[in-house]
């Protein structure tokens, strides 16, 4: 199985991919499916576990998940967008502790010879970064969204 | 801190400087020369960057020489290697699964039909 791959793409995007040797419907529903989400997405080698998870895998539908660290919780939640199985995936999530910052996921499920690429293009909030502009609002803006992804980080590892 | 780092170098032009004083320490001039740009506009960028920690300045002889301050994109690198990390346990744990649903899939549902 190949390595993760991690790229900055601008200054509010990363661009994460790995090849998994299954096929994109197997790994279409262990992205989505709560029950098999609970399986994979806490870290859990950092004592993180998940306390609760549920999905409603449709467009306009929303999911959450909750990860425990000992007595912590922490909430991720958001809303699909596009649903087009087993090939796409387009949602909104949030760090539940700084509600006003949702990141866009886009995730992209490539089959070929029976392996698939998976590649998860995570855009950051910030309009004024988009529009390239250096404004303090921009500045202050981003520095929230990269504060919010440092902090989940640091919960989580 | 990481977002200064992004902030400095999500600037176009900054970025560019940035990629040029890898080669070593510049002067002024040469970097508008080789990157086309005016000197105040130079300048104005290389305050941002210095601000910023990504820079230091050293005169020598008449000149005043620019050079590339690693700790910052380190700590970038740093900051991005954490959140890697967290994607590559997942995704382990993820290969472990889908590897199990897949094995589940084939040849146990064709023994089941038998």
């Amino acid at each position: 199985m190949s390595d993760t791959t991690m790229e900055m793409r601008s200054d509010r995007e990363i661009v994460i991919s790995r090849t998994f040797r299954a096929p994109a419907r197997i790994l279409f529903d262990a992205w989505t499916r709560a029950d098999l989400v609970s399986r994979w997405w806490a870290p859990k080698s950092h004592g993180v576990e998940i306390a609760h998870c549920e999905a409603d895998v449709r467009v306009g539908g929303k999911y959450r998940y909750v990860l425990r660290k000992g007595d912590d919780e922490f909430a991720f939640s958001g809303t699909y967008s596009e649903v087009t199985p087993p090939t796409r995936l387009v949602y909104s999530h949030v760090f539940e502790a700084f509600p006003d910052s949702p990141v866009t996921v886009t995730v992209t499920f490539e089959e070929l010879d029976g392996e698939t690429r998976l590649v998860a293009h995570e855009v950051y909030p910030s309009k004024e970064a988009l529009a390239g502009a250096l404004s303090s609002g921009m500045e202050h803006g981003m520095r929230e969204t990269m504060d919010q992804l440092d902090a989940l980080v640091a919960v989580l590892l | 801190m990481i977002a200064e780092t992004m902030t400095a170098l999500a600037e176009p032009n900054r970025f560019r400087i940035v990629e040029l004083l890898r080669d070593g320490p510049q002067p002024v001039n040469d970097i508008g020369q080789r990157l086309r740009m005016n000197q105040p506009q130079v300048s104005k960028h290389l305050r941002v960057l210095k601000d910023a920690g990504l820079v230091d300045v050293h005169p020598r002889a008449q000149q005043r020489l620019y050079e590339l301050r690693p700790q910052p994109l380190q700590e970038l690198d740093q900051w991005l290697a954490r959140y890697r990390r967290l994607w590559d346990e997942r995704f382990e744990q993820l290969d472990e699964l889908v590897a199990e649903l897949t094995r589940k899939n084939q040849p146990t549902s064709r023994k089941k039909r038998k």
